[in-house]
């Protein structure tokens, strides 16, 4: 998809906060000189069609809506049992992202997994789960201990 | 947090209305007025558990570079190099975790030579420092909201 600069402008302005007004997207508009609000949410919906918007909406942050643990999970997987063992990573409701990674000398682990729990025993509970519905492979948590930095990104900036 | 701010965050979250009144729109699903609407968003919002309202763009289509670091610091070093990582603006995420590679950041950048020289910079500065460069090659899930009353 093409972009013209009227949609970075716009990409720039909501990738941030809404104006906390009765009517945002008007006031959004108005920073864009002269773009009619209809325009503006027609935009937004083309964005969200075309896929470069996943999504429109609130951003919680996790662990003061419940989840007090979250671990990173490392599994090495076989190259040929990826797809399959991704599957059952992604049944799980207490894994929000799975990733296929690349490998590095002494760092032989190719699939990830964010669980997320009450406790960390609970995110222990479900990486031994995975582990045991794929295979018992080699896998390793990784415990946040400390958020120093978590933005969105900040494009044509 | 009581029943409709639960149904009023599974809503925005799913998909915050794209109309010129959207707390309108909001207080017509969840049962309260338009003026209530807004005051419990902008309540959820002062008491930290929203962390913004807008949009989460897709940065590879948007012709950015991402990746994930992890980097194994001698433990006097940790935050040092912590604080040095989260200066750049395209760091998004930074987390300590319990391992020896203790940093984990993610890099959302313009191009992959921007990247490299962030990783060139963070090296120059921790030359004790290991650095694992992790790209993803594929992405089998990104969930980006939870419900509040799972798992």
């Amino acid at each position: 998809m093409e972009l013209s600069t009227r949609d970075k402008q716009l990409i720039v302005l909501l990738s941030g906060d809404l104006p906390e007004t009765l009517t945002p997207y008007r006031d959004v508009a108005l920073r864009l000189q002269g773009l009619p609000e209809e325009e503006l949410l027609a935009t937004i919906k083309r964005f969200k069609e075309s896929g470069i918007l996943r999504r429109f909406g609130a951003v919680l942050r996790h662990h003061q809506a419940g989840f007090a643990a979250n671990a990173m999970v490392v599994y090495q997987v076989r190259e040929e049992e990826i797809a399959r063992t991704a599957e059952a990573i992604v049944s799980s409701p207490a894994v929000s992202h799975c990733y296929q990674r690349e490998t590095r000398p002494g760092w032989p682990y190719n699939l990830y997994a964010m669980v997320h729990g009450r406790t960390k025993q609970q995110c222990q509970e479900v990486a031994a789960g995975i582990a045991r519905s794929i295979g018992n492979p080699n896998y390793r948590l990784l415990f946040s201990v400390r958020e120093y930095k978590k933005t969105s990104p900040s494009f044509f900036q | 947090m009581d029943e409709i701010d639960s149904r009023i965050l599974r809503l925005i979250q799913e998909g915050f209305p794209l109309t010129t009144r959207p707390y309108a729109e909001i207080g017509r699903h969840v049962g309260c007025s338009e003026d209530e609407a807004f005051r419990r968003i902008l309540t959820m919002k002062r008491n930290g558990l929203i962390r913004r309202i807008g949009g989460s763009f897709d940065s590879r289509r948007l012709g950015y570079v991402t990746t994930l670091v992890g980097m194994r610091v001698p433990e006097k070093d940790i935050e040092r190099a912590a604080a040095f990582v989260s200066s750049f603006s395209e760091v998004t995420h930074n987390y300590q975790r319990e391992d020896a590679v203790s940093i984990w950041f993610t890099l959302v950048c313009s191009s992959q030579r921007r990247l490299q020289e962030i990783i060139t910079e963070i090296e120059r500065n921790f030359p004790e420092a290991q650095i694992l460069d992790l790209p993803a090659k594929r992405i089998f899930k990104l969930r980006v909201h939870f419900d509040p009353s799972e798992p």
